[in-house]
């Protein structure tokens, strides 16, 4: 079957819809990375499958792998204590692979909420926590997170009581943090992959709190 | 703005803007691709992160205003890329026109 197919209506020729993303001409950018991808290739930089296997490892890079982290946290002091002491080391120990980056964890506590961002940028725990949410890279946030923390954080639907300490940490290319949200009320006695499902990618941001079960 | 003065337009952090926009959107298959290429180009040493930031700063505030985020990051790849002389900016645009060449979509470009 020839790929031409003008008058599809959202159907390919094998009878699948088709990805809008693959459906609509390539943009300037888009053509651009095809170029550059197959230049490298064609150079000996890097191959199809490199590329393909570098995709697979960032899509498994979930906060689901932070909330993990989280949980064990919760339910460990002696670990609590070495994640806090040196993030980095801490995750290296559950075998999650985070590369260079000084990973600095920030917990929350009765009196302390903790946020993080980056105002020159996207700085982000990207290698435990995936790829940053598109909100975390706007101006807004970058530009108000630091300004007024309060506001930002009801915007998220998050209301602080007054006497609590907002501390904003502002992330680098080389530091970057992650938060451990306070454990919720009401969760004695659940094992750490009960309490993996209540952390949320936003609670280990700061803009948001975990589930309560 | 005052408290601004000095800064670069990236240093945004204290500035004021408005509400945060909500919403969020799955990456596309070329957008992973292009952090892809990042990611494994800087750990061949072709260039650093700091090298990719200087791109995308000096790129100016017009930049980031028009253009999405992986669309700057390419274009941050890129001159990264030819500075490092893995391909010259000749071969970059020929193989550009290549593409074009090919047809509009991915499938015609036999992408993927």
């Amino acid at each position: 079957m020839p790929h031409d197919h003008p008058d599809h209506a959202g159907i390919s020729a094998s009878g699948h819809p088709f990805r809008p993303d693959n459906d609509t001409p390539l943009t300037y950018w888009q053509r651009m990375e095809v170029a550059v991808r197959e230049l490298l290739i064609e150079k000996g930089v890097t191959t199809p499958a490199e590329i393909a296997a570098q995709i697979d490892a960032m899509d498994a890079r979930t906060p689901a792998n932070g909330a993990r982290v989280v949980a064990r946290a919760w339910t460990d002091p002696a670990f609590k204590a070495r994640l806090l002491a040196d993030g980095s080391a801490a995750c290296r120990e559950m075998d999650f692979d985070i590369g260079a980056l000084n990973l600095v964890a920030v917990e929350n506590t009765d009196d302390v909420h903790n946020l993080i961002v980056c105002t020159l940028c996207s700085c982000y725990p990207r290698n435990l926590l995936g790829l940053p949410p598109d909100w975390y890279k706007t101006r807004e946030y970058r530009s108000r997170a630091v300004r007024e923390p309060r506001a930002v954080l009801r915007e998220f639907g998050v209301e602080l009581p007054a006497q609590t300490r907002v501390r904003v940490h502002d992330s680098t290319a080389d530091m970057r943090y992650i938060v451990i949200p306070a454990r919720p009320p009401g969760t004695e006695g659940m094992d750490s992959t009960s309490l993996a499902a209540l952390v949320t990618r936003d609670s280990m941001i700061g803009t948001g709190l975990p589930r309560c079960p | 703005m005052t408290d601004t003065d000095g800064r670069r337009w990236h240093d945004m952090g204290g500035q004021t803007a408005g509400p945060v926009p909500l919403d969020e959107h799955d990456h596309a298959l070329w957008e992973k691709r292009v952090d892809a290429l990042m990611v494994l180009c800087s750990g061949k040493g072709l260039f650093t992160v700091d090298g990719l930031r200087r791109a995308l700063e000096d790129m100016g505030e017009d930049a980031f205003e028009r253009h999405s985020y992986y669309e700057r990051w390419i274009a941050a790849v890129n001159q990264n890329l030819v500075e490092a002389g893995v391909y010259t900016l000749a071969e970059l645009g020929a193989r550009m026109h290549e593409v074009a060449a090919r047809g509009e979509t991915y499938a015609q470009v036999n992408d993927g």
